[in-house]
């Protein structure tokens, strides 16, 4: 392993600036940024600096960001405009530009040494993402000097496929797709099946709106991704490894790509890996974007090349899989935790979490929160953590609502639960589920039902259409909440939707229709007057529903005619510097007269 | 056998086998779970999730059909909250269906009115949006109704897995799934063979055959036309279950009094072009066998078998039988020999056909097959049509008096009847061929190794010391297991019968609905049907398509010889490769 690391430091290098190539950043004009840096660098005749590019590092919010290296000096919502100054005052005179550096003042809990000044890697622990943000992805080399492929290599020379499983089984770890079914005891039912040829999946198919964990570890760090299905191939005597990802990550796949290229040339992927009679190598398949392929059967009907739907279980793919042979199939985010199980050992790794679920989980921190983006915390962190220490709380002074996990198949959490810790089964007692890592903060501003809509919705569209509960059910369910929504609420809908969902959860074929009703059911359970009132009083506290809108001009209103002008029904009547009106027939209800008014005059209710 | 286990249905006791599934041992103990998706002789949906039970310490609702019963498994079938949600189930499929079974023509017939009538839906609670569509009548044969489909994907995995034509699947998502052919491709030009096993898979009304019913009575009260009718084997042994008798009992008599009754002017019998098409098609093998011509040769009388054929097996074109199936044979002759023989001008004769297939709608269209610029057959109704028009127009079919069928066209060998089950072609072409073979009268005519059901049969016959080594197979995709067989190793067989549908033409895509307690294709029911054929087969003096006078006098006065110039002309036809529409073929 010696020979293969090359320590980048040792290069003559004196800055090594970091840019992050994250969604987001790239999103925010990072990929400008890297030329206006480069040209200003080459302009200014600037040597001894190199620029790189990570993946996400997570603290999308704040991006683009660049890091300059030594010093770990964290630069933030970067514009080309800045270029010039750090360049001068950082890279020439040696003098960080403080306007732009991320450091907040608390020092506590460090446990990243790098970004220990900053909150919003305070309170996390990165194992998963250990590398993201730090190494170059597109080369393997800088995976190699943070102990890359060590534990493959510890794996092939000192352990017994039998000793791995043993390994993964005594650190607890549980699969981070959702359901949380131990991995061990998973590798070791693959191992047991005896049918000839073995199959190793990766299920990179993540389908969760707003969910990018899966996306950013393989962007920031794909070689663990392939070092973990490499040791899970070992463990379970399988030659051949997939990578099932959607075709609307390119740049992971890329680099992805690049990293099995790399892989294969250093001899840690393919025939005879480092030198010993075990061969693996792993092929990259493209998903089309269904939602439902992230179910393991669907996933693996959509491999063989059929339609994916998802079929009874069992069996189980441990038994009959891929083409009808023992598959362990796992997510992304399990993959890469098995390095650090292998070299730091399962008892370390269990000895982080709570007593049930352990080591980290990652979640995409999105919604109504200040700090979004992605986050990976220790098992048994309470949500009231990740959404005020973390997430640095609610903005514009409003009040926090609800927390929903697990995406669409996931509940939302009310106030009340912000004291639950994150695990596998205390979301699951307060009423949702860990899911794959989806986290969206919720404020007053946002409509209960409207979301549970939202959910609904999605589900329904990506429905495989097989079983009748979810195709059928949900359709309906679906059609009781929009009716709801636009202020035609029967009474008895919510104990339709009851009747609905419980229904579907309990008669469905797969996960995604056996969760599909949790988000209605959350929010019946804990924003049941939310529904009733949209019912019986046709209000939406929320003032997100359209319908149930009712806007008025009051006392402010000083007669500047911009709402009469903006309004697109001709609905507001009223002579110059008079009170203007509202004609409530007219109205549609689009809120452009909120939105246009400089004198807070219009009101919406 | 593995030792029994014990689980609980409704907290009593039982021991069953293991390794079977909670629907089969619940079967077996005489509870009947109710179910939609499931059929025996396809693969495992567990789509519909009717025959959803309770599994004490499962999650959720688990469906038996398959779901492995395991020791000390406590299931409850009919609890009241598992009873709801069935229900429930039911009328989400009821919610998004056409609320028109009195104008349907699968009223009475439907397994979804059966179900939603067991399960004592009352009320209706979740009406909403409902999935429109136009149907696809592009196809001659079988027409597509997705709007009363439900999804069960019955026809999906019978078009694939058992007749592997792979024709049909599940397209698009969520509300908006739907059954269709690859690329939406209209059914008139997809790979359809036009077998219509999705029809007698279908539970609804979403495939049904091209319905010539109404037309046919039109012309039937036409004073212009001569109204001349043949009917197929099968149709005799399988008409009587539309008239809520048991499978297995021969109509022939009965359902020619009831042609006759319905306006038909002459009745005549399939089987007897059977005869001729024996006549031929073994005389065209025997010159094979003895000229070097392409071997093996392989059976012309399916007319789905003969869409597969030109579209995925256009290479094996030359070993198939130049013959036309019997009812074109017996359409040609009816528009020829028999148009002259009664002095009229066949373009005033109507040529119908009561036939246990849908293909055979689409057959009578192909333009290979019209004589002097005629179709032979001019319309093709199925089992199910004709069962329909003998009930509308009043007719006991059950309690009729039986008649005999008319002449020249109507005279049959018991080699004629067989023709209608699996093996019964080639049996009825050994008993013949062997007679012009060797000289000699085969005396063991009951070839008993291509009988059954068994999907692809083998047998060997000794033809003066040459081994004729023959094989049967029924059904589309055990016909393409064969033929990959014969593809790698052409030696292997001298000669082939094929047909389309499962069991022969019994099984064919046009016979009577499942009824109440049974399921389609039963293998039980195909048997009886076979069966009737055998017996009539075994009642008959004649058993020698040779040995058919009406045949041996159409020869003296029309046709010369078999292969003659004048069988050529009426009797045989071609085929040629048609290439799927985008579809790429395999070898280039």
């Amino acid at each position: 392993m010696a020979d293969l690391r090359k320590d980048n430091n040792v290069k003559e290098v004196h800055y090594k600036l970091t840019l992050c190539d994250g969604p987001t950043c790239i999103h925010n004009q990072s990929k400008q940024l890297h030329q206006v840096l480069d040209a200003e660098i080459k302009n200014r005749g600037v040597q001894n600096v190199s620029i790189h590019l990570s993946g996400c590092l997570g603290m999308c919010k704040k991006g683009p960001i660049l890091i300059v290296n030594p010093g770990y000096t964290m630069y933030g919502n970067v514009k080309a405009a800045d270029i010039p100054e750090i360049v001068q005052s950082h890279l020439v005179e040696g003098k960080p530009v403080a306007r732009l550096t991320i450091i907040e003042d608390h020092l506590y809990n460090r446990f990243f040494r790098i970004f220990g000044d900053v909150d919003f890697f305070g309170k996390q622990m990165r194992i998963t993402l250990r590398n993201c943000g730090i190494i170059d992805p597109e080369n393997i080399d800088d995976y190699l000097s943070v102990r890359g492929y060590e534990a493959l290599a510890k794996v092939l020379t000192n352990m017994k496929p039998q000793d791995v499983i043993a390994e993964v089984k005594k650190s607890g770890l549980r699969g981070r797709g959702g359901a949380g079914f131990p991995t061990g005891l998973k590798w070791e039912f693959t191992a047991k099946a005896v049918n000839g040829d073995k199959y190793v999946i990766c299920n990179a198919d993540e389908g969760d709106p707003g969910a990018f964990m899966d996306r950013g570890t393989i962007e920031g760090d794909p070689h663990t991704v392939l070092e973990g299905m490499i040791i899970g191939g070992y463990a379970i005597g399988a030659k051949k490894g997939i990578v099932y990802i959607r075709a609307e990550y390119p740049l992971a796949i890329k680099r992805l790509e690049k990293a099995m290229d790399a892989a294969r040339q250093c001899g840690f992927l393919g025939k005879n890996i480092l030198g010993t009679d075990f061969s693996f190598d792993i092929e990259i398949r493209l998903g089309a974007g269904a939602f439902v392929c992230g179910e393991e059967t669907a996933l693996i009907h959509s491999i063989e090349g059929s339609r994916g739907m998802p079929r009874p279980r069992p069996p189980f793919p441990a038994v009959s899989g891929l083409f009808g042979k023992p598959t362990l199939i796992n997510n992304v985010e399990t993959w890469a935790n098995i390095p650090v199980v292998i070299l730091d050992g399962g008892d370390w790794f269990s000895s982080i979490g709570t007593e049930t679920s352990k080591g980290t989980k990652v979640f995409a921190l999105a919604g109504k929160v200040r700090n979004t983006g992605m986050v990976e915390v220790p098992m048994g962190t309470t949500l009231r953590e990740i959404v005020y220490d973390i997430g640095g709380g609610i903005p514009n002074g409003k009040k926090l609502k609800a927390i929903q996990t697990g995406g669409p198949s996931g509940g939302c959490l009310p106030e009340q639960y912000l004291d639950t810790q994150i695990d596998y089964e205390s979301l699951a007692k307060a009423g949702s589920i860990m899911g794959s890592g989806g986290m969206i903060v919720i404020d007053e501003d946002s409509c209960m039902v409207g979301l549970a809509k939202f959910f609904i919705e999605f589900t329904q569209d990506e429905s495989c259409g097989k079983c009748t509960p979810c195709r059928e059910g949900t359709k309906r369910m679906l059609e009781i909440l929009t009716r709801i929504t636009r202020g035609e609420g029967r009474p008895g809908d919510i104990e339709k939707l009851e009747r609905l969902g419980g229904m579907i959860k309990k008669s469905s074929l797969c996960g995604l229709g056996q969760s599909a009703p949790n988000p209605v059911l959350s929010t019946i359970k804990n924003f049941r007057a939310e529904y009733e009132e949209h019912i019986h009083q046709k209000k939406c506290r929320a003032g997100q529903c359209a319908a149930m809108l009712s806007y008025t001009i009051g006392e402010r209103c000083v007669g500047c005619g911009a709402c009469k002008r903006v309004c697109p029904a001709g609905a507001i009547e009223g002579a110059r510097k008079e009170k203007h009106v509202i004609d409530a027939a007219k109205c549609i209800r689009c809120g452009q007269c909120f939105d246009v008014c400089k004198f807070n005059a219009v009101s919406k209710a | 056998m593995a030792e029994q286990i014990t689980i609980y249905i409704n907290n009593k006791e039982y021991k069953v086998d293991p390794g079977q599934t909670i629907m089969q041992a619940a079967d077996k103990l005489g509870f009947h779970i109710p179910r939609l998706c499931y059929h025996p002789k396809l693969s495992i949906e567990g789509a519909c999730r009717v025959c959803i039970v309770e599994v004490e310490g499962a999650r959720n609702y688990v469906a038996s059909c398959a779901y492995p019963v395991a020791n000390g498994m406590k299931i409850h079938t009919n609890s009241q909250e598992l009873r709801q949600a069935r229900r429930d189930i039911i009328e989400l499929i009821l919610d998004n269906h056409p609320l028109d079974c009195h104008v349907c023509e699968r009223d009475g017939n439907c397994e979804l009115q059966r179900l939603a009538s067991s399960m004592g839906i009352r009320a209706r609670h979740f009406q909403g949006e409902r999935k429109v569509y136009d149907k696809d009548l592009s196809s001659e044969a079988v027409i597509r109704d997705p709007e009363k489909c439900i999804l069960c994907g019955r026809c999906v995995r019978m078009c694939s897995e058992i007749q592997q034509v792979h024709n049909l699947t599940q397209a698009h998502r969520g509300f908006d799934t739907v059954v269709m052919p690859a690329y939406d491709m209209p059914m008139g030009e997809s790979v359809c063979t036009a077998c219509g096993q999705c029809i007698n898979v279908c539970p609804t009304a979403a495939f049904l055959e091209k319905n010539y019913t109404q037309d046919l009575f039109q012309k039937l009260n036409d004073p212009n036309l001569i109204k001349v009718v043949q009917f197929a084997p099968s149709v005799r042994a399988a008409i009587g279950e539309a008239f809520g008798i048991e499978p297995g009992r021969n109509m022939e008599g009965e359902l020619i009094a009831a042609l006759r009754k319905l306006g038909f002017n002459y009745v005549f019998d399939t089987q007897f072009s059977a005869d001729l098409t024996i006549m031929e098609e073994g005389s065209e093998f025997l010159e094979r066998v003895q000229n070097n011509g392409k071997l093996p040769m392989i059976t012309s009388c399916s007319s789905a078998w003969m869409k597969c054929l030109e579209q995925f097996y256009p290479d094996l074109i030359e070993n198939v039988s130049t013959c036309k199936s019997p009812m074109s044979m017996q359409g040609a002759l009816t528009k020829s020999y028999f148009a002259q023989k009664i002095g009229v001008d066949p373009k005033k004769i109507l040529s119908v056909a009561a036939m246990c297939c849908t293909a055979k709608k689409y057959e009578a269209a192909r333009e290979e097959l019209l004589v002097d610029g005629m179709r032979g057959v001019d319309i093709v109704v199925t089992t199910r049509e004709i069962s329909w028009m003998i009930k509308s127009a009043g007719i006991d079919l059950l309690h009729i008096q039986p008649e005999e069928p008319d002449h020249p066209l109507g005279e049959s060998s018991g080699a004629g009847a067989i023709f209608g089950v699996t093996g019964g072609v080639m049996e009825a072409a050994i008993r013949t061929a062997y007679e012009l073979y060797t000289g000699q009268t085969l005396i063991d005519i009951e070839l008993e190794s291509i009988r059954g059901l068994k999907g692809i049969k083998e047998g060997k016959i000794d033809l003066d010391g040459k081994e004729i080594r023959v094989a049967v197979a029924h059904g589309l995709g055990n016909a393409c297991k064969l033929l990959d067989t014969v593809r790698k190793d052409p030696e292997r067989y001298h000669f082939i019968e094929i047909m389309g549908c499962p069991g022969g033409c019994i099984g064919g895509g046009g016979q009577p609905y499942a009824q109440a307690n049974s399921i389609p294709l039963d293998e039980g029911a195909l048997m009886k049907r076979a069966q009737a054929l055998y017996d009539l087969d075994r009642g008959k003096t004649i058993r020698r398509s040779h040995d058919n006078p009406d045949v041996q006098k159409l020869y003296k006065e029309f046709l010369h010889s078999p292969l003659s110039k004048v069988s050529h002309k009426y009797l045989h036809t071609h085929y040629k490769a048609k290439l799927p529409k985008g579809i790429i073929p395999k070898n280039g």
